[in-house]
């Protein structure tokens, strides 16, 4: 009797407590959904060609406004930035995969790990202490290297986690053929790993364009169109905070289709990278 | 034959050049880390050695008197970040027991990339998200039903707002939920299956096996799960500068607005003239802030690494 008791309670518990884990996994996927869904439906009924093809109108409230600049800006921005980041970033992954002491490798990989820990405000700051600061302007160049800094540590283990899955005996095929090591890399491991390496790279690309807060005090800004990459710079991200927190409706509007720009961009990342890693999967 | 001996000194010296462009490129990444550390103290210094310790612990922060205190831009960090992990972590465990314990199969893969999508929306947008979707929220209901239902105590006390601590927490929790959820996944999907097979064959029920077999065994790497989104959290910058509320004094009630170091830097960098007092406060404060993520990712990161050392048998 007291045993049926006891069952039933540990049934219960059991059903209750599972329940809760259901509810937990419910909630996130919900608050997901809601929150892309509510950018996209929001965003797209701001959103039209003029927005890219644009510049901002003046005076506030002309019809036919747009972020070209902006959106130039981040493409240049993320563009060098990733042009910065993704050499330094595949040799460092190709030194813990191939060449790196299991000792040197792990205070790399540590490294690495804390780097890719630093608050992307902390990192703007540091950028702006070594470039704006001397060079005594806010400029593209800087943002640039804030947001490669971002990059790297994504693009080095991205790369060495993708070799590592390449055979050692594709390697010691290739080394008894007798080519040097270094060939062997580029040639055997590398394009091996290919799939991995462009997937890690796209992914640190729509991490960093997303960026905001390394951008407050690099590339700060501008109205204008780009001229030079040693002069502040107009971003997508920086324009959408500034519409965003403005009392103008039609600012308001233009920050959410904005905001719709950079949610699809993520989006069709995101999907396109699982589409690739499944097909290497199956 | 001399051919031949050209040939390999010349791969000899491509090995070298090779190998030692991948150290730099890895020195590299300590390089910066090293950099950034002295580059903040070299900046904050006047401020530290104007105040020395006290600027950890006083609260004045005026430009006239050319004062300035961290306490209430730490106090705020830490209460918005734990708020973040008290809603975060029982969420983030839910849902990686479900993707590794319960869900279907089929389910478990779609169910993850939903989740972990959230971690790949920029800060900005959710922020946005944030401002008009969920702080008219956190005022009402939110806010009138605690102050209704627990107006008694200290921290459900003051105007209901919407933007401040509580809508704060709430954000960095959503922002958060990812990343704790996918690294708890990852410990629970590493627990053997023999854990499980003997829970279940001494008659418990699917719960007490989760309980008393799975989440032990991966204790550890649930806690530096928890400690990553922490450090996440601390870090946070623009969704906490935009519902925050950026008041900076030290307030109890979860209701009041307030500041983060992250959010005060934010917002107050770019009108400050370079040189002064105050621009080495700010960095005086990045300097707080970077010390602290520093020694969370850290603990977090030896966790795991003890955690997989275990495994493979090393321990």
């Amino acid at each position: 009797m007291l045993g049926a008791l006891t069952l039933i309670i540990r049934k219960g518990f059991n059903f209750m407590m599972v329940s809760l884990c259901v509810l937990g996994a419910v909630l996130a996927m919900t608050l997901v959904c809601m929150m892309l869904g509510y950018i996209l439906v929001h965003g797209i009924t701001f959103f039209n060609l003029d927005f890219i093809t644009n510049e901002a109108a003046f005076p506030i409230g002309t019809p036919g406004g747009g972020m070209r600049n902006e959106i130039i800006g981040t493409a240049i921005i993320v563009s060098l930035g990733t042009l910065i980041a993704v050499p330094v970033g595949l040799f460092a992954g190709i030194f813990l995969s191939e060449f790196a002491s299991p000792t040197v490798a792990s205070s790399v990989r540590f490294a690495a790990d804390i780097l890719s820990g630093v608050p992307s405000i902390v990192v703007g700051i540091f950028a702006y202490a070594i470039i704006v600061r001397p060079m005594h302007s806010f400029s593209a160049i800087s943002a640039a290297v804030a947001l490669a800094i971002i990059m790297l540590p994504v693009v080095a283990r991205t790369t060495e986690e993708s070799m590592r899955l390449v055979p050692g005996s594709l390697r010691e095929a290739a080394l008894a053929l007798g080519i040097t090591r270094w060939r062997s890399v580029l040639s055997v491991v590398i394009p091996g790993a290919m799939t991995g390496i462009v997937t890690g790279v796209i992914l640190g690309m729509a991490r960093i364009a997303g960026e905001t807060a390394p951008l407050l005090f690099t590339a700060f800004g501008s109205n204008f169109s780009f001229e030079s990459l040693s002069e502040p710079i107009a971003a997508l991200p920086l324009q959408i905070y500034r519409y965003a927190m403005s009392p103008y409706q039609d600012w308001l509007q233009q920050a959410w289709a904005g905001a719709f720009l950079l949610a699809m961009m993520v989006l069709v990342v995101s999907l396109a990278v699982r589409f690739i890693s499944r097909k290497r999967g199956s | 034959m001399a051919l031949n001996r050209r040939n390999r000194k010349a791969s000899r010296l491509g090995d070298a050049v090779f190998s030692r462009l991948s150290l730099v490129a890895s020195l590299a990444i300590i390089f910066i880390l090293v950099n950034i550390l002295v580059i903040l103290i070299m900046q904050a210094w006047p401020t530290l050695s104007e105040f020395g310790a006290s600027f950890l612990w006083t609260s004045d922060w005026n430009t006239m008197t050319d004062e300035y205190g961290a306490l209430p831009a730490i106090y705020g960090t830490v209460v918005s970040s734990l708020l973040a992990i008290l809603i975060a972590v029982p969420v983030s465990f839910g849902a990686a027991v479900f993707l590794t314990e319960i869900a279907p199969l089929w389910l478990r893969s779609t169910a993850s990339f939903i989740i972990e999508m959230l971690a790949a929306i920029p800060s900005i947008i959710i922020g946005m998200w944030g401002v008009f979707v969920l702080v008219p929220i956190v005022r009402d209901p939110i806010q009138k039903w605690l102050g209704n239902a627990f107006g008694w105590m200290p921290i459900f006390q003051g105007n209901q707002l919407g933007f401040g601590f509580l809508a704060a927490g709430i954000m960095l929790a959503l922002m958060i939920i990812p990343i704790i959820t996918s690294m708890s996944r990852d410990v629970l999907r590493a627990v053997p299956q023999s854990q499980r097979e003997a829970m279940l064959a001494l008659g418990a029920t699917r719960w007490e096996t989760i309980s008393k077999a799975v989440l032990p065994f991966g204790r550890s790497g649930l806690v530096s799960a928890v400690i990553l989104g922490l450090g996440r959290a601390l870090g946070e910058t623009m969704v906490v500068a935009m519902v925050i509320g950026n008041v900076y004094s030290i307030r109890f009630s979860l209701f009041s607005p307030g500041s983060t170091i992250p959010s005060k830097i934010a917002g107050e960098f770019g009108e400050t003239l370079p040189g002064t007092l105050q621009m080495s406060s700010l960095l005086g404060l990045a300097l707080i802030l970077f010390a602290i993520t520093l020694i969370v990712n850290i603990i977090a990161r030896l966790l795991v690494w003890r955690m997989s050392a275990v495994k493979m048998g090393r321990l």
